[in-house]
């Protein structure tokens, strides 16, 4: 199941027809992914100049509540996706990895700009970066940028739904779009 | 006072001051056993009024390292910058913290990372890096094999 046919898909399931309206026949799995891909609850977490472009794509003009990502949690207790936006410095990692494992089950991580997916800019010649947040905790989706724009951001939290909604565990969240339209 | 005007205040002030052309700022270069009697005048002196601190830092240059201070007057609105050359070996220089507050975390910052001591300051501790953290990351020639790329 590729990303364009996750979006299209509003409800997992088919309809079979009866007399008195139809019965919905579905599997309970689909329907918990369903669920839980349209309200996906980030935690308030950003160490720098992504956290804006973050806080852009919260706010009006870009709005990621449109897609269920509107209740920001300032407690990790009651998030479901923490969106690392910036860089993870050495004194950092221990407290994103708590924040990480506070988290209630299921959780995802998106590694948001270039900094949190490899060190980006501080790569090279630094003494207090850490190389890529995938050091410290597991991530589900990268995006690129530095920073990245809202629509990227947007773009990354869309392909997070549609891994969910394929159930798919997180060595299959290649990005399956691509190869398909070559 | 324009910058002419201020070159020549402040000359007036220590025959040892020299100065540096081209540059945002007036750039006055002084000798660090001088600065603290120099700083006070530039805060306290009417025609300064150097009320306002906005930088402060330090550079290494690898045969010797500098104090860098950026000065502000609100009233007057002049701003000067004032260097001042610092052995490698041991760097120290009398603290500006107890005349401008903010330098009280900027001096603390430049002893973590660069080694400066300030003589007199109040509260001398780290202010970034780990309690048992060994050398100084900001200086030219830090190493860190672990966790350091070079390219």
């Amino acid at each position: 199941m590729d990303v364009k046919d996750n979006q299209q898909q509003a409800f997992p399931g088919d309809v079979h027809p009866t007399a008195s309206g139809g019965i919905l026949v579905s599997k309970l799995d689909d329907v918990i992914n369903w669920a839980r891909s349209n309200s996906l609850w980030p935690l308030v977490f950003g160490t720098s100049c992504c956290a804006i472009e973050m806080m852009s794509t919260a706010s009006a003009k870009y709005d990621w509540s449109r897609f269920g990502f509107e209740v920001a949690r300032a407690t990790p207790r009651q998030a479901d996706v923490i969106i690392i936006a910036g860089t993870i410095v050495n004194k950092m990692a221990p407290v994103l990895k708590r924040l990480y494992d506070q988290m209630a089950d299921p959780k995802y991580v998106i590694a948001m700009g270039a900094c949190a997916t490899s060190g980006g800019p501080f790569f090279y010649n630094t003494y207090s970066v850490v190389k890529g947040a995938d050091h410290v905790i597991p991530v589900d989706v990268y995006v690129a940028g530095c920073p990245p724009r809202p629509e990227a951001l947007l773009h990354a939290l869309i392909t997070l739904q549609a891994k969910i909604k394929a159930g798919d565990k997180r060595e299959k969240i290649v990005i399956e779009k691509f190869v398909d339209s070559n | 006072m324009n910058r002419e005007e201020l070159q020549s205040a402040i000359t007036a002030l220590n025959a040892d001051i020299t100065f540096e052309e081209g540059g945002e700022y007036l750039t006055a270069n002084i000798p660090a056993d001088a600065c603290r009697d120099i700083m006070q005048a530039l805060h306290n002196l009417p025609a300064f009024e150097m009320d306002y601190m906005f930088c402060l830092t330090c550079v290494d240059w690898k045969t010797h390292l500098t104090m860098v201070y950026h000065l502000e007057s609100r009233k007057h609105a002049h701003a000067v910058v004032i260097k001042s050359k610092l052995d490698r070996e041991n760097p120290e220089i009398e603290t500006l913290s107890d005349i401008w507050r903010t330098a009280e975390f900027l001096e603390r910052e430049v002893y973590d990372l660069f080694g400066v001591r300030f003589i007199h300051h109040s509260d001398l501790r780290r202010l970034l890096l780990t309690d048992d953290w060994e050398g100084y990351p900001l200086r030219k020639d830090y190493e860190d094999p672990i966790n350091m790329i070079k390219l």
